[in-house]
């Protein structure tokens, strides 16, 4: 399965991004290969709709997993239409969080911030 | 006086007797327009008590999907400049409170899957007392964006003389109301949050072109930020309004203080003869016009 990270760099050693949507990159972490690789949120600049837009991306790479300290409803909503499952956070390095997560550690996300306004 | 003028009346964040002047300027012209674009919080009924003759339902208009014709081609989430929409698998996830109801998507599905529907976004309420139309427009509760409102009152038919009671802030519903005024009037409180709030404003106004002076309000002895700020930017002092502890009753019982009071009559009587003469002197040395 994968399983994908908000980080604010593109090292293991990063440590994990506040924002979900407005993330700088992504780690996505394939447990079967044992491989990791970094993505830019292309959704980190967006005016509006960010986590919609990133949530989206995350799907389309076909993740199983988010490890997130924060998420809002509507990337939420995107994300369990597409079945991926939300967990939270720990305050780790990314690496760490991934050993974390291995040994199911780690437990469900289960407050979601309100939508934002968008920016009339 | 018979001066055709749209006065935009604001200031930064609520609360700083906005209201209670354009009250008291619409209520002492013989024949005026108020306009409450306070959405969230519209209060001017308070004061004005009209008798309302008409309102109706300003709607805004939001994709919805027929998953029967829709292929999952993602055109319209890819077109969609406000990220409104996600597709996961063959479902169209449809955000109406981040749509802003632009039309792209419906018009570029290619299997025509998506049409639009009339969503309730607020109510438009026109009234009258004695000689004052009044309107004013009321969000729905939960929506996001007044937008439309502003819009739909700003097309209401009106008389020569309007003023608009702007929204709080300096967002872009405030623009919105500047963007229709010929002058405009910025209320401003004797504090450095004050003084804040009205840089905030006389820069928006700047950069629109408008006109525009300050009305110093609850002024009391001793240092006044807002006037130390009106001096040092050229932004003209066209009156200050003491502060008046019979005026803040007034205030706060809903009464409008010209007919409760002969001196605030002739205050506000003066302030919109100083008001019209400026928006006319602007009209008349702007070329454009
Ligand atoms: S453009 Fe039309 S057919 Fe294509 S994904 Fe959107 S709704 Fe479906
Ligand atoms: S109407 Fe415009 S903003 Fe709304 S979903 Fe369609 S493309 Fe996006």
């Amino acid at each position: 399965m994968i399983i994908a990270v908000p980080a604010e760099e593109k090292s293991l050693d990063s440590a994990i991004c506040v924002s979900f949507g407005r993330a700088p990159v992504y780690c996505l972490y394939d447990t079967e290969k044992e491989t990791s690789t970094f993505l830019d949120n292309k959704a980190a600049e967006a005016p509006g709709g960010a986590g919609i837009q990133a949530a989206q991306f995350l799907a389309d790479q076909k993740i199983d997993s988010l490890i997130t300290f924060r998420l809002g409803e509507n990337a939420s909503n995107v994300l369990s239409a597409a079945n991926i499952s939300m967990l939270k956070a720990p305050n780790l390095s990314i690496a760490d969080t991934i050993a974390n997560f291995l040994e199911g550690k780690l437990s469900s996300l289960n407050e979601v911030h309100p939508g934002f306004h968008h920016g009339h | 006086m018979g001066t055709k003028a749209t006065i935009a009346v604001l200031s930064g964040k609520g609360g700083t007797g906005k209201t209670l002047v354009s009250v008291n300027l619409a209520a002492v012209a013989a024949n005026a327009t108020y306009i409450d674009c306070d959405t969230e919080e519209p209060n001017g009924h308070i004061f004005i008590k009209p008798t309302i003759v008409g309102e109706y339902v300003v709607t805004e208009p939001k994709p919805v999907v027929n998953q029967d014709l829709c292929d999952g081609c993602r055109t319209c989430v890819d077109a969609c400049a406000f990220n409104a929409l996600a597709l996961i698998g063959k479902n169209l996830l449809i955000f109406d409170e981040i749509c802003h109801s632009c039309g792209l998507c419906t018009y570029i599905c290619p299997k025509g899957a998506l049409r639009e529907e009339q969503r309730p976004l607020g109510i438009v309420k026109r009234g009258r007392k004695n000689g004052i139309t009044f309107l004013s427009g009321e969000m729905k509760i939960g929506e996001s964006s007044a937008v439309p409102i502003i819009k739909a009152l700003m097309r209401e038919q009106s008389t020569d003389l309007v003023i608009i009671d702007s929204p709080p802030g300096s967002g872009c519903l405030v623009t919105e109301t500047v963007g229709n005024a010929d002058f405009c009037l910025l209320v401003a409180e004797p504090t450095i949050f004050g003084a804040h709030n009205l840089a905030m404003a006389h820069e928006l106004v700047t950069l629109m072109g408008k006109p525009s002076a300050v009305l110093l309000n609850k002024t009391q002895e001793g240092e006044n930020p807002s006037e130390i700020y009106a001096k040092e930017h050229g932004l003209k002092i066209i009156g200050s309004l003491p502060y008046d502890e019979h005026l803040a009753l007034l205030s706060s019982d809903g009464h409008l203080a010209v007919e409760e009071d002969e001196h605030y009559h002739t205050y506000f009587k003066e302030l919109l003869e100083a008001i019209t003469k400026e928006a006319r002197h602007a009209s008349d040395s702007d070329p454009q016009r």
